[in-house]
């Protein structure tokens, strides 16, 4: 068929393990340039785009701790790498509890996209611009990583090492991300700007969580992160630590506000400027901490 | 070259046998091996929903899903939509309606719709527009097709 987008895939070998250790050794083999699919919104565009090529895809999806999405008091949330977002926002514990997530859940792409896209892979994706990243951050998410040397764990802030680029050694896979249990009194909001309603890339996000001390009312812990206006998603230590045993109200809001703008180092492009994206990271640092307020206040 | 790979899936209700490719899209074997034209292709990088079909009861981009993901799938296209006495009313909503022009995307806009509303029959118009983002219209400016699927829901109401 002759296409008007872009072009037809060039041929590779189709795997679908479905079990994590038959993945891994999948991907062991030397001299075989191999990729995860999961739900391929962004690699089948990229192999499309000839990018770059692949000899081997790994589909993930028939592999059960890949698909795992289960909540507990004990030991928070655990959200397999190939579950895609909309069972993450039809799910009742996540929409109640991770909110965060469920907001960057629901923006990705259209209803469509939603149907294949994961959260796992905008993560390994490492987009400066992805739009579930500062959730994670802000969540405190925790990678699970598999690979031919074993098992290990890294915060969501240290995994994206460039545009594109994640910390994963060759041949690990990203096997789910782990969530804390909720706190009570505490809740998180993702928002980003884009020209449209929908179906857009970030010109600037903000990620915020905070939790609130149940009898003073005041901020106990806060953390913000920020998308689109680095080389990689942004933990924003300092906007996040000025929090700390202030009132919740607009004059806080907007100290955490001017840290996040220091905390961003955008470029122009032709989404924005430097100066409408730093403006943006305070106008929207100041809307995810309201939104995140009310919501810890009615948690 | 890759091998072939031979596929079995269920399409619009008839178990569906084919030999893909493993780089060929799910919309390439649709309508290249199984002259199943009535999904489109727009732009083939899931920007445009031209392509929707319905996968184990979600939509997708057809064009962004391998066809050898789609072994042991339950597959709805617009080929499926229509009873089999007259059209699905919002086949004949849109026609009614006037909800199309050059007609590219107007088999993914029915194979959308026609999810959210077996499933949410009481969709408003806000939530039938945002479910209709992932589907563009380069000929009606949309709201057509918003009327077209507002008129349908009510006819299926009544059945
Ligand atoms: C029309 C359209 C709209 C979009 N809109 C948005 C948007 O609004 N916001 C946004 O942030 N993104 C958007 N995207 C990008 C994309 O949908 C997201 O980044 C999505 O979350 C990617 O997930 P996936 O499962 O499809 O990843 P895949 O394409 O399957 O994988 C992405 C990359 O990660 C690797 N990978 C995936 N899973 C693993 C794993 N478990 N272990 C190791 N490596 C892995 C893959 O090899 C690949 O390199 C859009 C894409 C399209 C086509
Ligand atoms: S052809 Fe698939 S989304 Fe445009
Ligand atoms: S009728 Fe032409 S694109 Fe919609």
């Amino acid at each position: 068929m002759d296409h008007i987008g872009g072009a037809a895939l060039r041929n590779f070998k189709y795997f679908s393990p479905t079990t994590l250790g038959e993945a891994i050794r999948l991907m062991a083999d030397q001299g075989i340039s191999t990729k995860i699919l999961a739900g391929g919104t962004d690699i089948l565009v990229q192999l499309r785009s000839d990018r770059f090529q692949v000899d081997r895809l790994i589909d993930v999806k028939n592999i059960p701790e890949m698909n795992e999405l289960s909540y507990s008091t004990t030991d928070g949330l655990l959200l397999g790498a190939a579950v895609p977002c909309y069972k993450i926002y039809e799910h009742n514990d996540v929409r109640e509890m991770y909110s965060g997530v469920v907001d960057a859940a629901f923006i990705i792409g259209g209803i469509q996209i939603q149907g294949r896209a994961t959260i796992g892979g905008n993560l390994c994706n490492a987009s400066p611009s992805a739009d579930a990243i500062p959730s994670l951050v802000v969540l405190s998410a925790i990678c699970l990583i598999e690979g031919p040397n074993g098992r290990r764990e890294l915060a969501v802030e240290e995994f994206c090492t460039g545009p594109g680029k994640n910390a994963l050694a060759p041949g690990e896979i990203l096997v789910a991300l782990r969530f804390p249990p909720t706190v009570a009194s505490s809740g998180a909001h993702y928002l980003r700007f884009i020209p449209r309603n929908e179906m857009d890339i970030a010109v600037a996000g903000v990620g915020a969580w905070v939790s609130l001390d149940e009898k003073t009312h005041r901020v106990k812990q806060a953390r913000i992160a920020l998308s689109a206006v680095g080389p990689t998603p942004i933990f924003a230590k300092e906007a996040s630590e000025i929090l700390s045993g202030l009132d919740p109200n607009e004059e806080s809001f907007e100290l955490a506000a001017q840290a996040a703008q220091k905390a961003a180092s955008p470029i122009d492009d032709m989404r924005g400027t430097v100066r409408q994206r730093v403006h943006l990271v305070g106008v929207l640092t100041k809307r995810a901490l309201r939104k995140a307020v009310n919501r810890a206040k009615e948690s | 070259m890759s091998e072939k790979v031979h596929i079995e899936t269920n399409i619009n209700g008839s178990q569906v046998e084919f030999l893909c490719e493993p780089r060929q899209s799910l919309l390439e074997v649709l309508r290249d091996v199984l002259d199943m034209t009535g999904t489109k292709e727009g732009c083939n990088d899931g920007n445009c929903g031209a392509c929707t079909v319905i996968v184990d009861d979600r939509i997708i981009d057809s064009c962004l899903m391998l066809a050898v993901e789609s072994q042991g799938k339950k597959i709805t296209t617009i080929e499926g939509v229509a009873y089999t006495d007259r059209l699905h009313p919002l086949q004949q909503a849109f026609l009614e309606n006037a909800a199309l022009q050059c007609g590219i995307c107007t088999p993914g806009f029915i194979v959308a719709a026609k999810s959210l509303l077996d499933r949410e029959p009481d969709a408003d118009e806000g939530r039938i527009r945002q479910w209709l983002a992932g589907n563009l219209c380069r000929c009606t400016g949309y709201d057509k097709i918003v009327r077209a699927v507002l008129a349908a829901k009510e006819t299926m109401k009544n059945e």
